[in-house]
């Protein structure tokens, strides 16, 4: 079947803003958490606290606002046609904030029940959604590096959400399930092969298309998920047993083909034609810097075991890639495709005499701005807190208010879209 | 396989730079010199439409009998385009540096996605359904160009 370029094809637009606008009152969520518990949270990665609030962060934030952009992305930028889209996130979106919200609260309580019916949430959302998606990058037409990182991803949820389910299905039932060895494992899935691998293919069409930058080489592009996959794929061996040094050797790999993709992209961005720069560039290069910098302390953490094997080291690895890359680069990515999407629905509805307002009016620079400077405070003092955890309540305080500034922000330019919207329907 | 739609693919990269740089004027708030470039980018892109609309897409029309699908589309979003570069227009002429930097930002990502859809989707399908013609229809392409700016640098 021939793909039909039409903008018929994009989904209506709540589809991805009832993602758009959900996400960050996750982060919310997640930061008055931290103000509530303190330093307990940040003490390991095994409690309670500190697993509540990280899922709050990838399957309330993250999964949110990468399934919304999804939607929208694989019918737009690859021709793929996805089954029913109002249909999907009807039912996705609601699934996803509830299934998220049991397992939050399974963490707190330890709750068996909790636990068995947050994964029932999860395997039917994510599982419905990854066939649905699925099928539509296996049956577009277009070719590149970008559909194979996105078809890459997708499996990379699906073995995330497998893992996932088996792992609440231990915790419920205190299995003999290798149970630490499993958290890895889905761990790595969930940031190195769905969250880091799906950033990867948005960013190939992205960043040279926002700011004008010369294209991702060729090799990089097509190599960095594909290594990913393979990587992935030996780390997941440690469910079997895998020696010390060489699961070391995959684990600095996976980071180092990470920050290979980071300072790519910092590199490209040097190398921009548009002379003029925006928040959403500042968002990015923020993001890919952590990526960076995550590479850095891995490699520091493995050169000095008294560090590494302190349980907050992995703390830190966790804030920076949660918090400095994922969240900073989502945030960065809504607030080009919110005013983009606002502008070309409105454009649609206008008919070709009139104009709607220009994507700036949308949702005000300087407002953007600021609240990007409160998210690079609000993920100095979230990191700096892994280390001194006087500064722990502090710190999820503010990026409780740099998550509600953001959800603002959103409910802002929607209201805009609302409003215009309402304007034309008078007018005609 | 040789892609017809090269000199295409390479004249989008040429109206990038143009836009750039009015974009970089106007922010200087050079207005002469954003004149200067903005009348350029007008001119290339003007060149860039006609030669899909009266070279590229007739002949993948009569090749696939594809008349009312994506071709049609690019076509309104083309009507789309010369209406924001308009809006540029007016912005400049009253020497509004804000109005100009909001609709620009707005041609660009649209003129980008637009992009992205025909060197993505649209032009490969013609690359396969024209491959008979290819050589000819190449050398059309870059005749109705201006004089270097769809070929490799």
């Amino acid at each position: 079947m021939q793909p039909n370029l039409s903008f018929e094809q994009a989904p209506p637009i709540g589809v991805p803003y009832r993602f758009f606008l959900t996400a960050p009152w996750f982060g919310v969520a997640a930061g008055l958490l931290l103000a509530f518990m303190g330093e307990e949270m940040l003490a390991s990665r095994w409690t309670p606290g500190a697993l509540a609030g990280t899922h709050l962060l990838v399957t309330g934030f993250m999964l949110q606002a990468m399934c919304g952009a999804l939607l929208q992305f694989v019918p737009v930028a690859t021709g793929g046609n996805i089954w029913q889209p109002q249909r999907v996130a009807a039912w996705v979106h609601p699934l996803l904030i509830i299934a998220a919200g049991l397992l939050v609260a399974a963490f707190l309580t330890q709750r068996p029940v909790l636990f068995m019916a947050a994964s029932a949430g999860f395997a039917v959302s994510l599982g419905f959604y990854g066939v649905v998606v699925s099928l539509a990058l296996w049956r577009t037409p277009a070719q590149g590096a970008s559909i194979v990182a996105l078809r890459i991803a997708l499996l990379g949820l699906l073995a995330t959400t497998g893992l996932g389910v088996t792992l609440a299905f231990g915790l419920a039932y205190q299995t003999t399930l290798p149970l630490l060895a499993l958290t890895d494992v889905h761990a790595a899935w969930g940031l190195g092969g769905w969250g880091l691998i799906l950033l990867a293919g948005i960013a190939y069409f992205v960043v040279p298309m926002f700011q004008l930058t010369p294209a991702y080489p060729g090799w990089l592009a097509r190599g960095v998920p594909l290594l990913l996959l393979a990587l992935l794929l030996v780390w997941s061996l440690q469910l079997f047993g895998l020696p010390d040094g060489a699961r070391e050797l995959v684990w600095l790999g996976g980071l180092g083909t990470a920050g290979l993709f980071g300072g790519t992209t910092l590199y490209l961005q040097s190398r921009r034609r548009r002379k003029v720069s925006d928040t959403t560039l500042l968002f990015f290069r923020v993001a890919m810097v952590c990526l960076v910098v995550l590479l850095f302390s891995a490699m520091l953490f493995a050169a000095l075991p008294e560090i590494g094997n302190d349980p907050r080291a992995v703390v830190w690895l966790g804030m920076l890639a949660i918090v400095g890359v994922f969240v900073t680069a989502i945030n960065g990515m809504l607030y080009k495709i919110v005013p983009f999407l606002n502008w070309l629905h409105l454009q649609r509805l206008c008919g070709l005499e009139t104009l709607p307002p220009t994507m700036n009016q949308m949702i005000p620079e300087r407002s953007m701005r600021r609240q990007f400077y409160l998210h690079l405070a609000a993920l100095a003092f979230l990191l700096a807190a892994v280390w001194l955890p006087s500064l722990a309540r502090p710190a999820g305080l503010l990026f409780a208010l740099d998550c509600a500034w953001l959800g603002l922000n959103l409910v802002g330019a929607l209201r805009i879209y609302v409003r215009f919207k309402n304007r034309i329907r008078a007018a005609a | 396989m040789t892609m017809l739609t090269e000199p295409l693919r390479l004249h989008h990269k040429h109206c990038d730079d143009l836009f750039a740089d009015a974009e970089a004027a106007a922010a200087e708030r050079n207005w002469p010199q954003c004149q200067e470039l903005l009348s350029r980018l007008h001119d290339a892109i003007e060149d860039h439409f006609r030669t899909e609309e009266t070279v590229l897409f007739p002949a993948f029309e009569a090749a696939t009998g594809m008349t009312g699908g994506p071709t049609q589309m690019m076509r309104i979003e083309h009507a789309r385009m010369r209406e924001l570069l308009g809006q540029m227009q007016s912005a400049l002429s009253a020497q509004a540096a804000d109005v100009f930097a909001g609709a620009a930002e707005t041609l660009l990502i649209f003129m980008q996605q637009h992009n992205m859809k025909e060197e993505n989707i649209l032009y490969p399908m013609c690359d396969r359904s024209l491959a008979e013609q290819a050589a000819d229809l190449a050398a059309q392409l870059r005749n109705s160009l201006e004089p270097g700016c769809a070929t490799k640098k």
